[in-house]
């Protein structure tokens, strides 16, 4: 499936018009619809290699999570991006559909707090468990003391 | 009284001291004949006497052992970030630190000193206090460019030691970023340095809490 077409199906099916940068996808969700189009991208347009998922900190607009998958035989990349509504900090989860999802989504938990609904282990990965607050929060303050070696 | 020396004075050897005479030729080579003085006793002169009739070594415990103890030091192998490539250089044929008695050992049981060489962040910290308190007295530590001395470029992020010293207790702190296997020798000669006035035996100051 080329670019040009996989716009048109996620269009029509998903009523989201996805911007086309060469041969990547780029599409805004509703969070409702996130683990179904995820379902869709892995069965539909074949994109079986999970590449990385994050999530940035608009502040008071709420967190966003951005998740990209690949097919690589087609050449074809899509990026599915979901806000997140302000406060809010729950999000379904992708581990049932990439395992690769699994330890990406404990870093996006450790690092800016999102919770993945439904994820089977979802405790921190890069930081000691006893950690306090979600680094890469732009409110976190980052000079907050750390006992006993600050 | 006491009679300070003229340097003691090694009585020659006699042929008949050796097994064979290819050795003491060989002995005769490596020593011109003018040289009637050890250079390992040369080392350690300030504390032979002269006693008439002969020379005898009167010293401290603490001078003979801190001399013994400076001319091996043996730093555990722990290297953390990229100051450990320079430490690595440092270890090897180009700088050979082993000139000084150093062996990087690879055990912290074994060893006297241990070079901090880089990042030391909050979950890494307690594992090196671990590898420090393996290691048996008396122990020293060398805290190897900016990120171990201070923190450095990472000293206002949110999971960096501000300086190892807030670990463990530190003697000599190498500047640089990272510090040239020129800077490290430089640092390594000065704990030498530190090493043989060390004064006392038994256990270093407490770093609890």
């Amino acid at each position: 499936m080329t670019p040009t077409e996989a716009t048109a199906v996620v269009r029509e099916r998903f009523g989201v018009e996805p911007a086309l940068e060469g041969t990547l996808l780029v599409v805004s969700l509703p969070l409702e619809r996130w683990d179904e189009f995820a379902r869709f991208a892995q069965r539909d347009l074949g994109c079986l290699y999970f590449n990385w998922l994050s999530a940035t900190d608009w502040k008071e607009q709420g967190l966003e999570v951005l998740c990209r998958v690949e097919n690589l035989d087609a050449g074809l990349a899509v990026m599915m991006k979901s806000r997140l509504a302000p406060g809010q900090t729950h999000c379904p989860t992708l581990t049932g559909l990439y395992r690769g999802a699994d330890w990406m989504e404990r870093e996006c938990y450790d690092l800016l707090g999102v919770v993945f609904d439904g994820h089977p282990d979802l405790r921190r990965i890069l930081l000691g468990q006893d950690w306090e607050g979600h680094p890469l929060r732009k409110d976190y303050a980052h000079d907050m003391p750390y006992a006993p070696y600050r | 009284m006491e009679v300070k020396p003229p340097l003691p004075q090694i009585p020659p050897p006699v042929w008949s001291d050796f097994k064979d005479l290819q050795e003491w030729e060989k002995y005769h080579q490596e020593r011109p004949t003018d040289d009637k003085v050890s250079n390992t006793l040369a080392s350690i002169a300030d504390v032979i006497h002269h006693m008439p009739g002969g020379w005898i070594v009167t010293t401290s415990t603490d001078k003979i052992f801190n001399w013994a103890r400076k001319s091996s030091i043996w730093p555990v192998t722990f290297g953390l970030a990229c100051c450990a490539i320079e430490m690595m250089a440092t270890f090897a044929s180009r700088f050979d630190v082993e000139r000084f008695g150093m062996v990087p050992w690879a055990s912290p049981r074994h060893s006297d000193l241990m070079i901090v060489s880089g990042t030391v962040t909050i979950k890494m910290a307690p594992m090196l206090k671990r590898i420090y308190d393996q290691m048996p007295d008396p122990k020293w530590v060398v805290s190897m460019g900016s990120c171990a001395n201070s923190g450095g470029p990472f000293r206002h992020g949110y999971h960096v030691v501000k300086g190892v010293d807030r670990v463990v207790p530190v003697d000599v702190y190498v500047p640089g970023c990272p510090p040239t296997p020129d800077s490290l020798m430089y640092g390594l000669l000065k704990l030498q340095e530190q090493v043989s006035e060390f004064q006392k035996t038994g256990t270093r100051p407490s770093t609890e809490g």
